[in-house]
């Protein structure tokens, strides 16, 4: 039991290891401030900075929207419905939701453009980042406005707030440790995902600037820079590949870490 | 809030009616059973056999499953029955956190480290000749992948039996192996069945990090060292073509819908699953 316990551990750790110690040697100053243009993937001079800017922007804009949406309807399902078969439905539905393969989300997504008329973009690829978002930032939040005690809930009612009031000003503070958790936790998923922005988002050598057009991200960075027949470019790939590790490592840490400083914060 | 919530609700039942839509051009003409049955993938001809795509989905996350179960299991079980309390302080949260890696990053790992060691070491050990992108390449690389959910709800379901249930047991003298075997294993197995059905259902639809290292060749696979071709990477490989042949995108839909009618199918296996135990022991933190 222990040696599968040090198997399991091991390999996931084996993963850090390998990629960085891979990756470190092509880690320059470069890789962060030049984009990909010019000959670049001839293992010329450049940067991933288009793809880095890129992920920023797709993971930044889904996360917006799915916060957005998933808020009003976390609230909704435990202040207004919280008992109904239309909340059993809701939660059903974003349960199923959640085991949906992120290709899927990125086919879906497509069909969606396809209607509005959209090629390969930025907003295409934050479309398809959102509806990966939703269900893990639904149901998270979900959870922690569950255990919201009743009591304070009715201190708010008894001096004569509204129901809404009472989840705007009383609950959401209350539960503002686990929602930041959830949202750091649904932006580092949508920051590493590839298979449901690559045909969504499309890549490109340059830095966004349109929510028209196509843009880079770095899961797709790391897996173009490996096909390409240069050694060179491909330990670029191993760096792109560490730096995104090292971004979602240190976001999910983060989400443990703030969920703790902002636990101070509420009523015990 | 109302519309909201419905809008987010109505996401998943689209999808498949998207889907389905999507994949009536290639249903009206090519008979079901051929689409799924048949070996021929000659998408110029109007040849649509998704066979050797399924056998490869079913190959390595079937491989994944058989790699990933026991270590996950002894492990959750050592979590939750043996572990010291700073050890699974220690181990859990580390595990959670590098549950969270990227796909293309485990692929990165399979082509840096897993694709060498089968080229190098166990191919010439086993007498055979691969390049190493393999069914046995994919699987460990998703084995890896898979090992944390299996973990992480086994570990929750195991803790979640009563102590009652494990305290009448060592009290009529069996040793602490043999409660956790026959009597809070037995208790549950639900649980962890559920547990195993959310890890298959992950394994199945993986994309990238299976697409890196498995060699993608459309032939049905004999061998573990064998390339396979599974559904998730067709469609993220052949996607630019499809958009000039009405048929081959309506086939490629299909080749979706498949996938999600599997994990949907899985994914309401578990929930039932966990639903019951939930039942069973008033059960709050699994989800």
């Amino acid at each position: 039991m222990q040696l599968s316990t040090l198997l399991v551990v091991g390999g996931l750790m084996s993963i850090v290891v390998v990629v960085f110690v891979k990756g470190a040697p092509a880690l320059t100053l470069q890789m962060f401030t030049q984009t990909s243009n010019g000959e670049y993937y001839l293992g010329k001079e450049g940067g991933i900075l288009n793809a880095i800017v890129g992920s920023l922007d797709l993971a930044g804009g889904a996360t917006v929207l799915a916060i957005a949406a998933s808020i009003p309807t976390a609230i909704y399902l435990n202040e207004y419905g919280s008992r109904s078969k239309f909340a059993a439905f809701v939660r059903n539905s974003l349960d199923l939701l959640w085991s949906v393969p992120s290709i899927i989300y990125g086919v879906f997504a497509f069909i969606l453009m396809v209607y509005m008329g959209l090629g390969t973009s930025l907003l295409g690829g934050i479309v398809a980042l959102t509806m990966l978002e939703l269900p893990i930032m639904i149901r998270a939040m979900d959870e922690i406005l569950r255990t919201v005690p009743q009591r304070l809930k009715e201190a708010s009612y008894a001096l004569g707030a509204t129901k809404l009031e009472t989840a705007a000003r009383t609950v959401i503070r209350q539960a503002f440790p686990g929602i930041i958790t959830a949202v750091l936790l649904a932006l580092a998923r949508a920051m590493g995902d590839a298979a449901s922005i690559l045909f969504t988002a499309g890549y490109t050598d340059n830095l966004p600037i349109s929510l028209f057009q196509p843009v880079a991200s770095l899961p797709l960075a790391v897996f173009f820079q490996l096909q390409t027949p240069f050694p060179v470019v491909q330990q670029r790939a191993y760096a792109a590949g560490f730096l995104l590790l090292a971004l979602i490592l240190t976001l999910s840490l983060g989400s443990r870490l703030m969920s703790r400083r902002f636990g101070r914060y509420t009523i015990k | 809030m109302f519309a909201v919530t419905l809008l987010t609700a109505l996401i998943a039942p689209l999808m498949v009616l998207g889907l389905v839509q999507r994949s009536t051009l290639i249903l009206g003409t090519v008979s079901l059973r051929d689409l799924i049955f048949s070996g021929s993938w000659n998408p110029d001809e109007g040849e649509f056999g998704f066979a050797p795509f399924i056998a490869g989905t079913i190959w390595v996350s079937g491989l994944a499953m058989l790699l990933a179960i026991p270590p996950s299991l002894l492990m959750a079980i050592y979590l939750a029955e043996y572990a010291s309390k700073r050890i699974r302080s220690l181990i859990k949260p580390l595990v959670d956190v590098l549950a969270g890696t990227p796909s293309v990053v485990c692929g990165l790992w399979g082509v840096l480290l897993i694709v060498p060691f089968i080229r190098d070491c166990l191919g010439p050990l086993m007498g055979v000749s691969t390049t190493g992108y393999s069914i046995l390449a994919g699987g460990l690389v998703l084995a890896i992948m898979v090992c944390p959910i299996i973990v992480s709800i086994s570990d929750e379901v195991i803790r979640s039996v009563p102590r009652e249930i494990r305290e009448a047991s060592l009290a009529v003298g069996a040793t602490q192996w043999q409660t956790v075997k026959h009597v809070v294993v037995r208790q549950a197995f639900g649980g962890i069945a559920a547990a195993v059905i959310l890890g298959f259902g992950r394994a199945f639809g993986e994309t990238m990090a299976v697409l890196m290292v498995v060699g993608n060749v459309p032939t049905l696979p004999h061998s573990i060292f064998d390339p396979a071709y599974p559904i998730p990477a067709l469609i993220a490989n052949d996607y630019g073509e499809m958009l000039s042949i009405p048929f081959y995108q309506s086939a490629l839909m299909f080749a979706a819908l498949l996938l999600i009618t599997v994990v949907f199918v899985f994914s309401i296996a578990a929930a039932v699953l966990l639903r019951e135990f939930k039942k069973r022991y008033g059960l709050a933190q699994v989800s």
